[in-house]
């Protein structure tokens, strides 16, 4: 086991998947000569030349509808949005025509793609390019949305997305980048669609995904030193939804609170929580809390943003509301 | 051209009318849901497209795709069974009128969203390119769809990338009811490839063959890895933009000029004017595509639906 960052589990992902099947090729904005905004490619336009590193026009549907194309001739494309505020431009493409050409021609089709995009705030960047809209796209059924967080999740799931005969929306966060955990050796593959205990307890369960698990653990440990075991759940798949290990654990705790990125209203807390009401109302012993991003547009004032953006401190003080 | 081509051509464009006769009607009926858009005037253009492809040529068109359907083999059973919902559609009754497609005969569909199908045409020449296969990807789209941002994205990463595509714009001189005039700043389309260097031409669409010589001249452009080509080929749609247009942005003379031009009645002439064959030959094909609609029409009421299951069928290839 090599303790690495995430950005070097994604690229180990990518370069792996490439070197073992010729079908699998990257296109967007800045992949090739630059090596990717975020350096995940770097180095991979000399590997692989121009066939495999396409380089793209500032043209967000182009490179989803291309990358769409490709895909039902066989090819396994990994599209890049640049950040995933930029898939505003490419909507269509992602979820009113990948998730559907299977479904929508009996099955004739297949569109065995990958749309990597990078979103989430803490970075200044300003209302436009801070967003986490993931659960916008976890609205389609026909996609699968896959957001990790660990060095470890970000490169099995990337690969297990890439493998796939469904497209599959990989979401990165643009602060994980640097995180640093141990990667398995070999071949390493995680399934989509399955959450995971990241840290086990037992007096509260604490329900997270993406860059939200780091503040969760960061919370858990001090939260630790006072005599309360948090569990957390992370979801890592958004579409499809595993809520298996979340009622097990919250059949043991009774209580819950779910931490997210983006903003409350119709996110993942609410899925999260209405499916708890569903399927374990009996086991409810107090109000399940949400943990979420103010219900503002993110300003670029980095007081002002940290203010919007759930904290450390919130997911304390929510956990101690619950108990 | 032998004698059976031009009565193959004849035959293909009777079918497309007559299915799409059949289709209004049962429309009217009530036996088709959604939305209905005929093909009815515009028969030469796909025809003759279609007679030009070899058959690695991809084609992918939007949602006025029944005679497309028909052209590249697929049966008025299958047709109008998917007009019908049934699980004898070639989309097993999930797609309906505007989602008709076929693997088998390299018929990507049928696309509902005005111009989104381009970038997807672009990615399927890709597939053929990185493979290295000879493959032209044919796509066909309305003037409306000239005016979105689509058509700007995949006509300029065709050229980028040298993709083998055939751009095919139907010129039916209407986006639903607005005009060109009233929606492009060009009234030639076909000058909005010349802004992106792509060479171009205009062929008129009444005629099928002028569009399958012109046709044939673009493909061996495209297949000789030149890159991508723009034909633009005027035609005209004698109904509604759907079912249930009520029309009031055209004049029933202006119709009444264009069926004067109509792609059946003038292949008819040329056929017999130029003794390709006889009108009687011609009047059996006539009456062979009428009783080949009735039957299928039979075939379609017959069908069966879905079974309720297919409803949670084919959302994933790896079912959770």
């Amino acid at each position: 086991m090599a303790a690495i960052t995430v950005r070097q589990a994604i690229s180990d992902a990518l370069r792996e998947e490439m070197e073992r099947d010729e079908n699998v090729f990257i296109l967007g904005e800045e992949v090739g000569v630059w090596g990717g905004t975020y350096a995940v490619t770097r180095g991979f336009h000399d590997q692989f030349g121009d066939k495999r590193i396409k380089d793209t026009p500032i043209a967000e549907a182009a490179i989803i509808g291309a990358a769409i194309g490709a895909a039902l001739t066989g090819l396994r494309p990994i599209a890049e949005m640049m950040t995933i505020n930029f898939a505003f431009s490419a909507f269509d493409h992602i979820v009113n025509e990948a998730p559907k050409l299977h479904y929508m021609f009996g099955g004739q089709f297949r569109v065995p793609m990958v749309i990597r995009a990078v979103g989430g705030g803490g970075r200044q960047l300003g209302a436009t390019h801070s967003q986490t809209p993931d659960v916008i796209f976890a609205h389609f059924p026909g996609l699968k949305v896959v957001a990790p967080a660990t060095p470890a999740d970000s490169k099995g799931l990337l690969k297990t997305a890439i493998r796939s005969d469904d497209p599959v929306l990989f979401i990165e966060h643009s602060t994980l980048y640097q995180w640093r955990g141990e990667v398995p050796d070999g071949e390493h593959l995680v399934e989509i669609g399955v959450s995971k205990v990241q840290r086990p307890g037992k007096h509260v369960t604490l329900v997270t995904y993406s860059k939200m698990l780091q503040l969760s653990m960061e919370a858990a440990d001090q939260l630790a030193k006072e005599g309360i075991e948090v569990e957390i759940v992370d979801l890592r798949s958004l579409r499809p939804l595993d809520m298996g290990p979340v009622l097990e654990s919250f059949k043991k705790t009774n209580r819950c609170v779910i931490v997210e990125e983006g903003w409350r209203s119709f996110g993942v807390g609410a899925e999260v929580a209405a499916r708890l009401y569903e399927e374990a109302f009996d086991y409810i012993d107090a109000p399940i809390k949400r943990v979420a991003q103010k219900e503002v547009p993110l300003p670029y004032n980095r007081e002002l943003e940290q203010m919007a953006l759930p904290q450390v401190k919130d997911i304390i003080a929510a956990v101690k509301e619950v108990l | 051209m032998k004698k059976e081509d031009y009565l193959d051509l004849y035959r293909q464009m009777v079918l497309i009318r007559r299915v799409e006769e059949q289709a209004a009607i049962l429309y009217q009926e009530g036996k088709v849901g959604g939305f209905l858009h005929l093909y009815i005037g515009q028969e030469a253009v796909s025809t003759g497209l279609v007679a030009a492809r070899l058959p690695q040529d991809r084609f992918i068109t939007a949602y006025r795709d029944h005679g497309l359907a028909l052209n590249v083999g697929l049966t008025a059973n299958q047709v109008l069974a998917e007009l019908l919902g049934k699980a004898t559609g070639m989309s097993k009754g999930k797609g309906g009128s505007m989602h008709m497609a076929s693997v088998e005969h390299n018929f990507w569909g049928g696309h509902a969203i005005v111009g989104a199908h381009l970038p997807i045409a672009a990615g399927l020449a890709l597939g053929d390119q990185y493979a290295g296969r000879d493959g032209v990807t044919v796509c066909m789209f309305g003037d409306g769809a000239t005016n979105i941002g689509y058509f700007h994205e995949a006509v300029n990463l065709s050229k980028v990338w040298k993709l083998p595509v055939l751009w095919v714009c139907e010129n039916n001189q209407y986006g639903m009811g607005t005009t060109i005039d009233r929606a492009s700043a060009v009234s030639e389309i076909r000058q909005k490839a010349e802004g992106y260097l792509i060479p171009n031409s205009r062929v008129d669409g009444m005629d099928v063959l002028a569009v399958k010589d012109a046709a044939a001249e673009a493909l061996a452009y495209v297949r000789a890895g030149n890159g991508p080509y723009f034909l633009e080929a005027i035609t005209y749609r004698f109904q509604g933009h759907s079912m249930g247009d009520p029309e009031r942005y055209r004049k029933p003379e202006e119709i009444k000029k264009w069926q004067e031009n109509d792609p059946i009645g003038i292949f008819r002439k040329a056929i017999t004017a130029g003794k390709k064959a006889t009108a009687k030959e011609l009047d059996a094909i006539d009456a062979a595509v009428i009783e080949e609609v009735a039957a299928a029409v039979k075939f379609a009421e017959e069908s069966p639906n879905p079974a309720p299951e297919a409803l949670f069928t084919d959302i994933y290839v790896e079912a959770a």
